[in-house]
């Protein structure tokens, strides 16, 4: 049995009462909505870039403690790296909440290996995603909502 | 089932007995007793149903309609009992007027895409409600679309209730079709549906009425509620999957062009002329799901013989049970809290969305439903994304109701 503290870490919890970065950016330069129709989580990401630069991420809106946790969690952990660092993160952050992550790869994830319990819960994969997944759409310049489905 | 099930005391049913004719409640969920609250979305099924099935494939199996060989007779035979079963349990005039479609959402299409294109036209108005399923909104969006007509929206108060004073307002001579749930999928409501059948006959309109959710829990009485369209899906009713019943009235039903083309809906076929075959085979194209109409008939029996009216008092007592003990919890607000209501209880809790609480009830071996219930614009009236939704069969007890209330209790401690 897949247990619930897997899932609902303290840090999870944490980040979703107290999401960090969570505001709008008004000088973002690229901003993106992600949309889960599942269960109706949407936010909105936003991002200045310096060069290939993520200089500041914000983000904005609403879902479950797993979406908002993990919006609020990426923006510290993508801020400051370049974009190609921020997708390589993401593909290993996927593996991770999949089940497909290699023995030990979750240790340079940082704080992100508070995920991993995700991938005991396979409907919830997409809510660990979502805003990675508008992340991309954003720096791919995207003007449609993206949607999990 | 057998008639055991009914307890010496009369009209109440002996729930323990009813349990045991579905199989799939003896199971253990993350190592719980498996809590089935998602009856909205399906009903499970009874071993006599599942019987049924298996009977007809293991004995009977074979084309309908056409082959003069035993087993093709009999078939036909077993498929066209159904429809006097369903016909009795809607109180129909005719089997003729009883069409077997995939479900309501093919039943509803059905009447747009046929009497709907062949009387709606540019200028005109279907009508609707706020409370409806994506079910009842989607097929009227396409038909206004493709007619140049409008779909107008009767409102709820903010008990989930139907305005019937805006309701009459919006009814006019534009209006060609009142479309509406008989009990909201989302919010449980029951709507007073001959009152509403009589407001638009009073102006010559005719209603179709989506009883997904009213007939595993109400008698329903087509002639008795006047309505002109009736549709319904076996599967909330006990019954397998990808079968259900539209009825019609006779008159209307004549007149409608066909729906399908194929198999069995013709009379004679020519590359010059084809005559189409008589009701109800004019709707029905095609080698329908034989297998299906012999399930959905094992499980209309299957309530006849508890008795719809004392299914409805056994799930009564327990939404009235679980309604007090749910919205008594700190930080639960409910939503759909209409006079009128019919195994649904849908609720928000404070700051926790609902798709945790799904999570965390389901690792207590409790299912429910989190989301929007496909009837996204009922959330956006509510002003919210999603509820959690607990529904209710006659197999679930008050214990169950309790466990609920524990799940609930246990998400509030993960959260604080």
């Amino acid at each position: 049995m897949s247990d619930l503290r897997d899932l609902y870490q303290d840090v999870i919890l944490e980040h979703s009462k107290a999401p960090r970065n969570f505001r709008v950016l008004q000088a973002a330069g690229h901003k993106a909505e992600g949309y889960n129709p599942l269960c109706g989580d949407r936010f909105t990401v936003y991002l200045t870039l310096d060069g290939d630069l993520i200089r500041d991420i914000t983000f904005q809106g609403s879902g479950c403690a797993i979406s908002k946790a993990s919006a609020s969690m990426m923006t510290q952990s993508v801020k400051g790296k370049t974009v190609a660092e921020a997708e390589e993160l993401f593909g290993r952050f996927h593996d991770l909440v999949t089940g497909h992550a290699a023995a030990g790869s979750s240790e340079n994830l940082g704080k992100l290996a508070v995920f991993s319990g995700v991938s005991e819960f396979p409907v919830r994969v997409k809510c660990a995603t979502l805003a990675w997944h508008t992340l991309q759409a954003a720096l791919e310049g995207k003007q449609e909502a993206i949607s999990t489905e | 089932m057998s008639l055991a099930a009914k307890s010496v005391s009369g009209s109440k049913l002996d729930i323990r007995r009813v349990r045991e004719d579905f199989p799939i409640l003896q199971q253990k969920v993350h190592g719980k007793p498996l809590v089935y609250l998602d009856n909205a979305a399906t009903s499970q099924k009874p071993r006599a149903v599942i019987d049924a099935i298996s009977r007809y494939y293991q004995g009977t199996n074979a084309n309908i309609h056409r082959g003069v060989h035993f087993l093709s007779e009999h078939a036909t035979e077993e498929y066209e009992d159904v429809r006097r079963i369903a016909q009795e349990f809607l109180n129909a005039a005719s089997p003729s007027e009883i069409i077997f479609v995939r479900g309501t959402t093919e039943g509803i299409n059905l009447v747009a895409q046929t009497y709907g294109r062949a009387n709606v036209k540019a200028g005109d108005e279907v009508l609707i409600t706020d409370m409806e399923h994506h079910s009842n909104i989607v097929p009227w969006q396409i038909l206004c679309d493709e007619r140049g007509a409008k779909l107008r929206v009767a409102p709820i108060n903010d008990r989930g209730e139907l305005i019937l004073e805006e309701f009459a307002n919006l009814l006019g001579s534009k209006t060609k079709l009142v479309a509406i749930t008989q009990v909201s999928n989302a919010l449980g409501t029951v709507n007073p549906i001959q009152r509403i059948v009589e407001m638009a006959h009073g102006q010559n309109v005719p209603v179709l009425v989506d009883g997904a959710q009213a007939v595993p829990h109400m008698k329903v009485d087509v002639q008795a509620l006047d309505c002109d369209f009736y549709a319904f899906s076996g599967h909330k009713v006990y019954g397998p999957t990808g079968i259900g019943v539209l009825y019609g009235k006779s008159a209307l039903l004549e007149a409608m062009p066909p729906y399908q083309g194929g198999g069995d809906m013709i009379a004679s076929v020519t590359f010059e002329k084809t005559i189409y075959n008589r009701l109800p085979y004019k709707f029905e194209a095609g080698t329908p799901d034989i297998a299906g109409v012999i399930g959905l008939g094992a499980a209309l029996k299957y309530v006849g013989d508890l008795g719809i009216e004392n299914i409805g008092a056994h799930e009564h007592d327990l939404l009235e049970y679980a309604t007090a003990a749910v919205s008594a919890i700190p930080g639960v607000q409910l939503i759909g809290t209409a006079r009128k209501k019919a195994g649904v209880l849908s609720f928000v809790l404070d700051n926790i969305h609902p798709h945790d609480i799904g999570t965390i009830l389901d690792q207590e071996g409790i299912a429910i439903r989190t989301g929007h219930h496909c009837s996204q614009p009922v959330m956006h009236r509510f002003g919210i994304a999603a509820t959690a939704r607990a529904s209710f069969a006659v197999y679930n007890t008050k214990e169950e109701a309790d466990a609920l209330v524990r799940g609930i209790e246990k998400v509030r401690e993960v959260f604080d």
